[in-house]
């Protein structure tokens, strides 16, 4: 076989897993909370748009590095999370699934026009907070900031896993989202765990936002259209609701994308995406790791 | 006064009328029963205790304390706990998370661990299956499980919502055997059942409800002899 076609398909496996560790990232927010609420929050990818603009803010307003800017982010998407929660989604929590749905399409349109309004559509360059090294393996390349992506990801991932393993509060989080009314019946203040949960997933958002801007260099107000689609795909992909399959959904369907990208041509990626989705919906509707109707978690 | 005194409360489903102004009483160590036919209205009497449901007329006092007025997580806290219909546990958690579910208002580590002990006494198959998750044990598992959880609160009232439903009969025997050891052991116990039977057998005081309203009352004695609960839930 020839050696050139393979180092290809492995150095786009390596951008697909970058990129897919972002999707990873944010399709963990639509998973969560939709396992608490049953919501699909359309603003997910506009918080991930704020993520970005924070860290954008960090690194040239007060000059910090990437770890003050990733912390300040995740701190301040997460407290903007729990804010659109209690402002916007909880005064609505018994009106109809279509009132929430459109709610939630008003509030993605409402953050990207009011920063556009603020802060201008114009893209932003985000400053090199990472040095450009780049490494060899044969004619593999690595680049640094690939390899910060995927530390951050798994890290984070690992310190999800954690929260909802182990702590009090993510025992919570699976109880009410098993069965919200036998949670309530364990004394669980069910307001708390969806703001908890809120301010999670927003928080990994505002990670996530905070590596695209270091990955791809530039930021505009309409950056989380794409990649919040792309991350609802992937939580659909994975089974929506289910944590491990929102890490899943992501990976595959960055590998998926960079593979269209570099074997056929970019411009079919997004359809690629798109197709994986039509054709989930179509063989497996509850997704790769949803077994059936009633399990939610 | 009486522990948890239900006062003429009506509850609705949107139009559906469910509760048409039914009282009860239940004193402190007693075992009390409320029977009824499918729709009756039982177990949306519990829920309503629970908070889960909000009366539109009428008062729920426990201590004399307005219940109906209280949130869910406050009235675990107050001292009731409620093992739900058809058990509700949380099947994909494992045993011992569900327990520790239980004990969520709680932060005595030393109390807990003791209280895990002692339903592990109690119910020694769980302990077996501490690691296991909930989802795969049996139906008698699941509702041990689901006592036992809602024991780890504490309780000082336990609502039970048909515990031997879908029980094969050693299982419910065993279930009831547990019911009055558990009241021995000084908790009060309010049991709804369509086994009126068994019910009535350890209950100290029942009420039967009918459509959403109360129709016939008495110690568990007495109704067991009476003709019209004979004759509509006893089978003869
Ligand atoms: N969620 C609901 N929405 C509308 N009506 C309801 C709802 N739940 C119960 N009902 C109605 O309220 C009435 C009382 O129901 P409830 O479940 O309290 O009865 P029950 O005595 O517990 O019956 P079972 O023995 O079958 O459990 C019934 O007529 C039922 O159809
Ligand atoms: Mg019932």
């Amino acid at each position: 076989m020839d050696s050139g076609l393979i180092t290809q398909f492995i150095q786009q496996i390596i951008n697909g897993v970058s990129l897919g560790s972002i999707y990873a990232l944010i399709a963990l927010g639509y998973t969560m909370v939709y396992g608490i609420m049953r919501l699909i929050n359309f603003a997910h990818g506009d918080i991930y748009m704020l993520g970005a603009y924070v860290g954008f803010f960090v690194t040239t307003q007060l000059q910090l590095g990437f770890f003050p800017a990733l912390i300040c982010a995740m701190v301040a998407i997460g407290i903007a999370g729990v804010l659109i929660e209690k402002l916007v989604y909880k005064p609505l929590r018994a009106s109809s699934k279509i009132s929430i749905l459109i709610t939630a399409i008003g509030m993605s349109l409402f953050l990207e026009y009011t920063t556009m309004y603020f802060l201008t559509p114009q893209p932003r360059t985000f400053p090199p907070v990472l040095p450009n090294t780049i490494f060899h393996l044969g004619d593999v390349i690595i680049s640094f900031q690939q390899l910060v992506i995927l530390g951050s990801t798994v890290v984070l991932m690992l310190l999800l896993w954690y929260v909802v393993q182990y702590t009090k509060m993510g025992k919570a989080m699976r109880a009410v989202s098993y069965d919200t009314d036998a949670a309530l019946l364990m004394g669980i203040n069910v307001d708390h765990v969806i703001s908890f949960t809120f301010a999670l997933g927003s928080a990994l958002a505002g990670a996530a936002g905070v590596l695209v801007g270091i990955y791809y260099n530039t930021i505009d107000p309409l950056m989380g259209i794409m990649p919040g689609l792309k991350a609802f795909i992937a939580a659909v992909l994975g089974g929506i609701g289910i944590i491990p399959g929102a890490m899943m959904g992501g990976i595959i369907l960055g590998v998926v994308e960079a593979l269209v990208s570099g074997f056929i041509s970019s411009t079919f990626r997004d359809a690629a995406a798109f197709g994986i989705l039509i054709v989930i919906l179509l063989i497996k509707p509850t997704g790769l790791l949803g077994k059936n109707q009633t399990e939610k978690v | 006064m009486a522990l948890l005194e239900i006062n003429n409360i009506h509850v609705y489903y949107g139009a559906i009328h469910a509760l048409k102004g039914i009282s009860l009483k239940v004193e402190e160590g007693q075992i009390v029963a409320l029977i009824g036919a499918n729709g009756a209205g039982k177990t949306t009497t519990l829920r309503t205790i629970s908070g889960l449901l909000h009366p539109k007329e009428g008062s729920i006092l426990y201590h004399g304390e307005p219940l109906h007025e209280m949130k869910a997580q406050a009235i675990v806290k107050a001292g009731i706990s409620q093992v739900p219909e058809g058990r509700r546990i949380f099947a994909p958690l494992t045993v011992m998370e569900n327990l520790e579910l239980g004990a969520f208002l709680r932060n005595d580590r030393d109390g807990i661990r003791n209280d895990l002990e002692t339903i592990f006494q109690s119910f020694p198959r769980l302990k077996e299956r501490t690691f296991q998750q909930a989802g795969t044990l049996s139906g008698g598992e699941q509702q041990m499980l689901a006592m036992g959880r809602a024991l780890m609160s504490r309780p000082k009232v336990l609502l039970l919502d048909e515990p031997s439903m879908g029980l094969s009969p050693i299982f419910v025997q065993e279930i009831f055997h547990i019911i009055k050891r558990i009241n021995e052991q000084g908790t009060t116990v309010l049991l709804v059942e369509q086994n009126a039977r068994m019910a009535l057998s350890i209950a100290d005081y029942a009420y039967v409800l009918e459509t959403g309203t109360i129709s016939l009352e008495g110690t568990g004695a007495e109704l067991a002899s009476s003709e019209e609960v004979q004759k509509a839930y006893l089978g003869g």
